[in-house]
C-alpha cells in the first residue's frame, strides 16, 4: 500500500511484518527512529509476540541477538559506526554460530573524528566478518530488502546486514508502496532453525575447534556465503512475483547495453547518478551504471558479466581503505581481471559530504576524456589540505588536523573568546 | 542408654553422614539418577574446585527444573575443559559465544524463551570471575537492571587462570599472579583495588544474591535449588579453589575452600533484594595464616621472611567482614 | 521538478514543514521527498530542510541547491547563514516576519529577482493566535499554497491531520488556512517589497 512516510519508519514496519521475536536495542544516530518505532509497536501489542530489549551497548545488542537466536527465536538488531564496531566481537560470532540475525546499518561514518552523517566506512570495516551485506538505493528497496534478508539468512543459517545510507535514507520522507501482511508471510514462513537450544534435544553450540579442522570451518563458511550468490536472485524473484514490483538480485544495470564507460557504486548514490547519467546521454555519451546490491558475498561473475566490453569503469565508493585506495574498486579489479578495461576509484561523499549531480557530470566527462586518474577525492578542497599540510610542515605542536581545518573553514571560533 | 541427637555434616555424597538422611534431604550429587549436566571426561585440572562446583550446581539446577535449563558459558576454564575439541562433556544444552558477554547471550536466551511462551525452560549464565567481575561487567550489570530471568553464577578461583594465571579485579590482595608477581617492595596484588561483585549485585537490588563456596557443597547445591524457585535476576557467587593458580594441593582443595570461610576471608551469606538475609556463622574461627599457609600464591609472605605486616592488613580484611557480616 | 528549502532553527518545527508538505503533494498523487540536513539535535540551531517534488520518481539525493521556493521560519538567521543561496532568479521566497523586505534589510539585495515572488507574512503571530504558540511551520505551508500554488490549501490541511495528533492538528489547521488568507490577498493587493 502506498505511503508517504520516513524511511526508518517504514523500515520498522517492515520488520514488524517479518514477525521478529526479539529486538534488543541500543539507540545510535542515526537507527534510532527504526528501533523506537518497533519499541513502541511491541510495547502496544501490535508486535506479539516479540521481546524488545533495551540493552546496556551494541557488544550486549549482538550477544542478546546470539543467545535468542540460538534459542529458535527470529531476531533482528539495528546499529551504526561506533556501535558496529563496538560489536565486533559479537559480529564474527554470530557468523561463525551460523546465526540467521537480520541487522540493519545505517551507515555512518567512523570517527575520530566524530561524525554522525552518512558513509559506508562502517560496514565496508566489517566486510570480513562473515556476514552477508546487502546495500539498497531507496527506501522502497530497503523495506523488500528486509523481507529478502529474513528469508536469506534463515535458509543459509548465516546473518545478514542491510545498509541503508544513514540520514540520506533513514530521515528522508518518501512515497514508499509497504508489503502487506499476507504478501510477507507468504514469502516468509516461520524459522525453523538447523540448530537449537532444547532441553528435549540438547547440543553444545561454540565449542573450541582446533588445526585438525579449523581450515575447513573456515572452508565451508566461504561456501556458505558462496551459495548466496545463487539464492539471492533465486528470492528476488520470487520476491518480485509475491510483491509485483522487480527485485533485482545482486546488481542493477542502468543503461548498460551499449556503454564504453559504467559507473559502479553502491547505496542512495545511485539515484543521483542515474541522473548524471541521463544528462550525458543526451548528449550521446555511452555511459551506464552498476548498482551493486549484494557486496558480501561479491558477485565476482555477474559484475564481470555486466561489465562486458566497456573499457572504462569507474567506481564511486563512500568508504576509503587508509594506506591503500578503494575497497569496492579492487573488489571490482578483481572481478574484471585480465581485463585491460581502465579501473577509476572515485572517493566520495565521505562524512556525509553532498555529492551533487553537477559534481558527477563534472567527474564523468573528466572520465570520458580520459582525464581521469587513478583515484580522486571528488569535490576535495584541496587549498584546505595544503594549509594544514603546510602547519604541519613548520611546527612540530602542530595541533590536532581536525579543528585546525575546522577553523579554517570558519565552523568553529577563530580563537580565545 | 538415653538417646542423644547426633549432628553429621555433610562432607559429600561418599561420606557415612549422608546415606543416613532422609531422602529429601539428600544431596543431588548422591543421586544416581543425576542429570549429570557436565558429565566425565572433562579435561580439568586434579582437584579443579571449577569443575566441582560446576557440577553440583548445574545438577542441583537441573533437579530444580526437572530437566528443562540451558546454559550460557562464558570463555574460560570450564568453557575450555568442557568443550576440548572434538569432545563435548555437556548433557544440557549449552552455548558458548565470547569472553565478555555470557550475561547478555543468557538475557537473549531467555527473551526468546520468553516470547515462545516457554517459561518453563529456564535459563542459567556462567562464567569466571575474570568474565564475569571484569569484561563481563556491563552485561551483567545490564540484565540485573532489567531483572531479565536469568540465574547468573561466577565461579571465583580469583585470577584469569585459562590464560595462564594474570590478576583479575578479583584476586585478593597480596596474591601472587603473573601480572602481579612477588617481587618488589610490594610483592603480589596491590591492597585497596579490587571489586566486590555480590556487594554490586545486591546494589542492583536483584531478587537473590549469594555467596558459596565448593567446600560446603550441600550449603551450594541448596542454594542453587533456591534460587530457581525464584524469577529474575539472581546472582550465585562461587569460591572455587584452583591449585594450579594457587599453588595448592590437589586432594586440598575442599579444605583450602573451608578455611576461606573459616577464616572470614570469604564469607557466606544470602541477600534477597539487596539485603542480607542469611549468613553462613564461622563454626571454627582460624587466623589468615592457616589459610595463606597452603597456598603457593601466598608464599612471598612467608619466605624469606615472615611479613608481619602484610599478613595483619590481611587478617585486618578478614576481620572487618566477620563484623560487617556477623559471621561469628 | 519543484524544489523547496526550508531554513530555521531547531524546535520551529523546520523538519515536520518539509514532511508536511511532501504528505501534501503525495495527497494530490506526485511524489515528494522530504528530508533535513542535520546537525545533532540541539534546539535552537540553524536547521535546514528540504522538499521535492514531481510527478515522476525522484532519484537525486543531494540538498537543495538551487530552490524554487524558500522559507524563512526565522528571520534572525537572515545576515547570519547564507539562506538565499542557489536561488532562481524566479524563485519564490517567503519570510517569516511582520516587517517588510526593506525593513529587514534585504532591499538592496531582491533586486535579482521577480518582486511578485518575494513576500513577508507575520506566520508566527498566526500561529499564536490559532495554535497558542509561535511556531509557524503550518502557517507557512498554508502560505505557501497560496503563494506558488505547488500544492493546495486543502492537501496541506489533510497532511497536518495525519500528520498531528487531534489536539493540535486543528490549531495548525487554522493557521494555515489563515495565512493561506493572508497570502492570497497580499497577491491581489500587494503592499510588500
Amino acid at each position: 500500500m502506498l505511503e508517504q512516510l520516513e524511511g526508518s519508519r517504514a523500515v520498522a514496519r517492515t520488520v514488524a511484518m517479518c514477525r521478529p521475536e526479539v529486538i534488543p536495542a541500543y539507540p545510535i544516530s542515526p537507527q534510532t527512529h527504526i528501533v523506537e518505532a518497533l519499541s513502541a509497536m511491541v510495547k502496544d501489542g501490535e508486535l506479539s509476540p516479540c521481546e524488545f530489549v533495551n540493552v546496556e551497548s551494541e557488544y550486549a545488542a549482538m550477544s542478546v541477538a546470539i543467545g535468542a537466536s540460538a534459542t529458535g527465536a527470529r531476531t533482528y538488531t539495528a546499529t551504526a559506526s561506533q556501535g558496529l564496531l563496538y560489536m565486533a566481537e559479537a559480529l564474527y560470532n554470530a557468523s561463525g554460530l551460523g546465526l540467521p540475525i537480520v541487522m540493519t546499518i545505517a551507515n555512518r561514518a567512523i570517527g575520530a573524528p566524530i561524525n554522525i552523517w552518512n558513509d559506508h566506512s562502517d560496514s565496508m570495516s566489517q566486510r570480513d566478518s562473515g556476514w552477508i551485506q546487502l546495500y539498497v538505493e531507496s527506501n522502497q528497496e530497503a523495506v523488500d530488502m528486509h523481507v529478502l534478508a529474513f528469508r536469506l539468512a534463515e535458509e543459509l543459517s548465516l546473518p545478514v546486514m542491510v545498509c541503508m545510507d544513514g540520514f540520506i535514507l533513514t530521515h528522508a520522507y518518501e512515497r514508499i508502496d509497504l508489503p502487506s501482511a499476507q504478501q510477507v508471510d507468504g514469502f516468509l514462513p516461520a524459522y525453523e532453525p538447523r540448530q537449537v537450544l532444547d532441553p528435549a534435544e540438547p547440543v553444545t553450540i561454540g565449542a573450541m575447534v582446533g588445526p585438525e579442522a579449523f581450515m575447513e570451518v573456515k572452508y565451508l563458511a566461504h561456501v556458505k556465503q558462496l551459495q548466496a550468490l545463487e539464492l539471492i536472485p533465486e528470492l528476488s524473484a520470487e520476491l518480485t512475483r509475491t510483491l509485483g514490483r522487480e527485485q533485482h538480485g545482486l546488481m542493477r544495470e542502468y543503461r548498460c547495453e551499449d556503454a564504453e564507460t559504467i559507473v559502479v557504486a553502491l547505496g542512495s548514490v545511485l539515484g543521483t547518478i542515474e541522473d548524471a547519467i541521463d544528462e550525458l546521454r543526451e548528449r550521446g555519451v555511452r555511459i551506464g551504471a552498476i548498482g551493486i546490491k549484494a557486496f558480501r558475498p561479491f558477485p565476482l561473475e555477474a559484475l564481470r558479466g555486466a561489465i562486458g566490453q566497456a573499457t572504462r569503469v569507474v567506481v564511486i565508493e563512500k568508504a576509503l581503505a587508509l594506506g591503500i585506495g578503494g575497497i569496492v574498486a579492487q573488489n571490482v579489479r578483481n572481478a574484471i581481471a585480465p581485463s585491460s578495461a581502465q579501473v577509476c576509484t572515485v572517493i566520495a561523499g565521505l562524512g556525509g559530504r553532498p555529492i551533487t549531480t553537477s559534481s558527477l557530470c563534472g567527474l564523468f566527462e573528466d572520465a570520458v576524456a580520459d582525464r581521469l586518474g587513478a583515484m580522486t577525492f571528488l569535490d576535495l578542497n584541496t587549498e584546505l589540505v595544503e594549509r594544514e599540510l603546510e602547519r604541519t610542515r613548520s611546527a612540530r605542536r602542530s595541533g590536532p588536523h581536525a579543528e585546525n581545518m575546522l577553523r579554517d573553514v570558519g565552523a568553529i571560533a577563530a580563537g580565545p573568546v | 542408654m538415653s538417646s542423644r541427637p547426633i549432628k553429621f555434616y555433610q562432607v559429600g555424597s561418599h561420606a557415612a553422614g549422608n546415606r543416613l538422611l532422609d531422602p529429601e534431604l539428600l544431596s543431588v550429587a548422591a543421586d544416581p539418577n543425576r542429570s549429570n549436566s557436565i558429565t566425565k571426561g572433562h579435561r580439568a585440572c586434579q582437584g579443579c574446585g571449577e569443575a566441582l562446583g560446576a557440577r553440583y550446581a548445574l545438577d542441583a539446577a537441573m533437579r530444580a527444573t526437572d530437566g528443562q535449563l540451558i546454559a550460557a558459558n562464558a570463555t574460560g576454564c570450564l568453557e575450555v575443559f568442557s568443550t576440548p575439541y572434538p569432545e563435548s562433556s555437556w548433557q544440557m544444552p549449552w552455548l558458548h559465544s565470547l569472553f565478555g558477554n555470557a550475561p547478555a547471550v543468557a538475557s537473549g536466551i531467555a527473551a526468546a524463551l520468553k516470547a515462545k511462551g516457554r517459561s518453563d525452560v529456564r535459563v542459567v549464565g556462567q562464567g569466571g570471575d575474570g568474565g564475569t567481575v571484569d569484561i563481563g561487567l556491563a552485561c551483567l550489570s545490564g540484565m540485573f537492571e532489567r531483572n531479565d530471568d536469568v540465574l547468573y553464577i561466577c565461579y571465583d578461583n580469583e585470577a584469569y587462570m585459562n590464560t595462564g594465571v594474570q590478576r583479575s579485579g578479583s584476586t585478593p590482595p597480596a596474591a601472587r599472579t603473573m601480572t602481579t608477581q612477588a617481587v618488589g617492595s610490594e610483592p603480589g596484588n596491590p591492597f585497596g583495588q579490587g571489586k566486590n561483585l555480590p556487594l554490586i549485585a545486591m546494589a542492583h537490588e536483584i531478587p537473590y544474591v549469594a555467596t558459596a563456596t565448593v567446600a560446603d557443597l550441600r550449603d551450594l547445591e541448596a542454594k542453587v535449588e533456591r534460587a530457581m524457585g525464584m524469577r529474575g535476576a539472581r546472582y550465585l557467587h562461587i569460591l572455587v579453589t584452583c591449585p594450579l593458580g594457587w599453588s595448592s594441593a590437589a586432594g586440598e582443595t575442599i579444605k583450602v575452600a573451608r578455611l576461606a570461610t573459616e577464616t572470614g576471608l570469604f564469607p557466606v551469606f544470602e541477600a534477597i533484594d539487596g539485603e542480607v538475609s542469611a549468613v553462613s556463622k564461622i563454626r571454627h574461627l582460624r587466623p589468615v595464616e592457616e589459610y595463606l599457609e597452603l597456598q603457593g600464591r601466598y608464599r612471598h609472605l612467608f619466605q624469606p621472611e615472615r611479613r608481619v605486616d602484610v599478613l595483619a592488613h590481611i587478617q585486618a580484611i578478614a576481620d572487618r567482614n566477620i563484623a560487617r557480616y556477623g559471621l561469628l | 521538478m519543484f524544489q523547496v528549502r526550508i531554513h530555521g532553527r531547531g524546535g520551529q518545527g523546520v523538519v515536520t514543514a518539509a514532511e508536511l508538505l511532501s504528505l501534501a503533494a503525495f495527497e494530490e498523487g506526485r511524489h515528494a521527498q522530504a528530508f533535513p540536513s542535520f546537525g545533532s539535535e540541539r534546539t535552537g540551531a540553524p536547521v535546514v530542510a528540504f522538499c521535492r517534488i514531481d510527478d515522476h520518481e525522484i532519484r537525486t539525493r543531494e540538498p537543495v541547491s538551487e530552490p524554487d521556493a524558500l522559507i524563512i521560519q526565522d528571520p534572525t538567521l537572515l545576515h547570519q547563514v547564507d539562506l538565499f543561496g542557489g536561488l532562481r532568479p524566479d524563485g519564490y521566497v517567503l519570510i517569516n516576519s511582520v516587517r517588510s523586505f526593506d525593513e529587514l534589510g534585504l532591499g538592496q539585495w531582491v533586486g535579482g529577482f521577480r518582486h511578485e515572488r518575494l513576500l513577508t507574512v507575520p506566520a508566527s503571530d498566526i500561529a499564536r493566535e490559532h495554535v497558542g504558540q509561535a511556531r509557524p511551520n503550518a502557517a507557512l505551508l498554508g502560505g505557501l499554497a497560496a503563494f506558488t500554488g505547488i500544492v493546495s490549501v486543502d492537501s496541506v490541511l489533510v497532511a497536518i491531520r495525519a500528520r498531528f495528533p487531534e489536539r493540535l492538528a486543528a490549531g495548525n489547521a487554522a493557521a494555515a488556512e489563515a495565512c493561506f488568507a493572508f497570502v492570497e490577498r497580499e497577491i491581489e493587493a500587494p503592499a510588500h517589497a
